[in-house]
């Protein structure tokens, strides 16, 4: 009987969307191992990955970076397809969909900072209005949003900061494109 | 320098979603903490904010039960009842209640309600 073999035949753009959803994984799992007081409050470290893929390769590059470091992320984690892995897909979802609208703001009035922001908002809010309607019905999440909304605040700010830092340095690893 | 990379609308945004979280935040500390439920005859008479000090009167079956909120403190000041249970109780503590039967009136301090996230 001879083995059969598959041959998988990736192109540039598969490697390189494996190359930075593997960095968005690396970074959600480091993040996994950071104690944090309040469940559900992360710094959400692979979002940059997220926002330096939506400027230099696109919205599409994006979604499947994202989507991949969710689904990997997940598993890693083993968390796939429990609650927590819904409100993380939730808010990935939310936050690409924002992004999409928004990476068409005139780049010269909106930067990487405002974007981040952005996502960061649609994020909690995605998750908080699933906990709302699916986790917790009846239960008054009013009282969490300053928390949760604050925290997004922060980490929007400063993953947001990060990828402009970024941005702007001049590129090593990476082939000019 | 490094805030050299915000563009005018991050400055924008940035600036919105904090007010909106202080907005938020100052609503919040009105409304949800420090309730006072008053009940006569099992039916809420008032809901009323911890934050201002004043003394409600509730008229019951005896006559009137003065309530005193004062400091975010709430008591029970005087009541027709005649073993002034409700009284003696004092300051009542947050989650707790102060119930003057005869009467038919119960004061509940509802500044930390359970709920879901308690337990």
């Amino acid at each position: 009987m001879t083995p059969s073999t598959i041959e998988l035949t990736t192109s540039a753009e598969d490697r390189r969307i494996a190359g930075l959803a593997a960095a968005a994984i690396g970074l959600t799992l480091a993040e996994a191992a950071i104690p944090l007081p309040i469940p559900g409050i992360k710094p959400g470290l692979a979002n940059i990955v997220t926002l330096l893929v939506l400027y230099r390769y696109g919205w599409r590059t994006a979604a499947w970076v994202a989507g991949l470091r969710i689904v990997a992320g997940a598993l890693a984690l083993g968390q796939f397809l429990t609650p927590a892995f819904v409100l993380s897909l939730a808010g990935g979802v939310m936050s690409l969909a924002v992004l999409a609208a928004a990476i068409h703001l005139p780049a010269r009035w909106f930067g990487p900072v405002g974007l981040s922001l952005l996502a960061a908002f649609a994020h909690i809010g995605a998750q908080l209005w699933l906990v709302d309607i699916w986790l917790l019905p009846g239960a008054s999440i009013l009282g969490l949003l300053p928390l949760f909304l604050g925290a997004a605040w922060l980490t929007g700010l400063g993953n947001g900061l990060a990828t402009a830092y970024l941005l702007n340095k001049p590129s090593s690893t990476e082939p000019a494109s | 320098m490094i805030l050299s990379a915000l563009h005018p609308g991050d400055w924008l945004i940035a600036g919105a979603g904090l007010l909106a979280v202080i907005g938020l935040g100052l609503q919040q500390a009105d409304s949800l903490e420090g309730q006072v439920v008053i009940r006569q005859n099992g039916q809420i008479f008032q809901t009323a904010s911890l934050r201002l000090n004043r003394v409600i009167e509730v008229a019951g079956p005896l006559g009137i039960s003065r309530v005193e909120i004062n400091a975010g403190r709430v008591r029970v000041a005087a009541d027709p009842s005649p073993r002034q249970l409700c009284v003696r109780q004092g300051w009542i503590p947050a989650g707790g209640a102060a119930v003057c039967l005869p009467n038919r009136i119960s004061v509940e301090n509802a500044a930390a309600g359970y709920d879901t996230l308690n337990y």
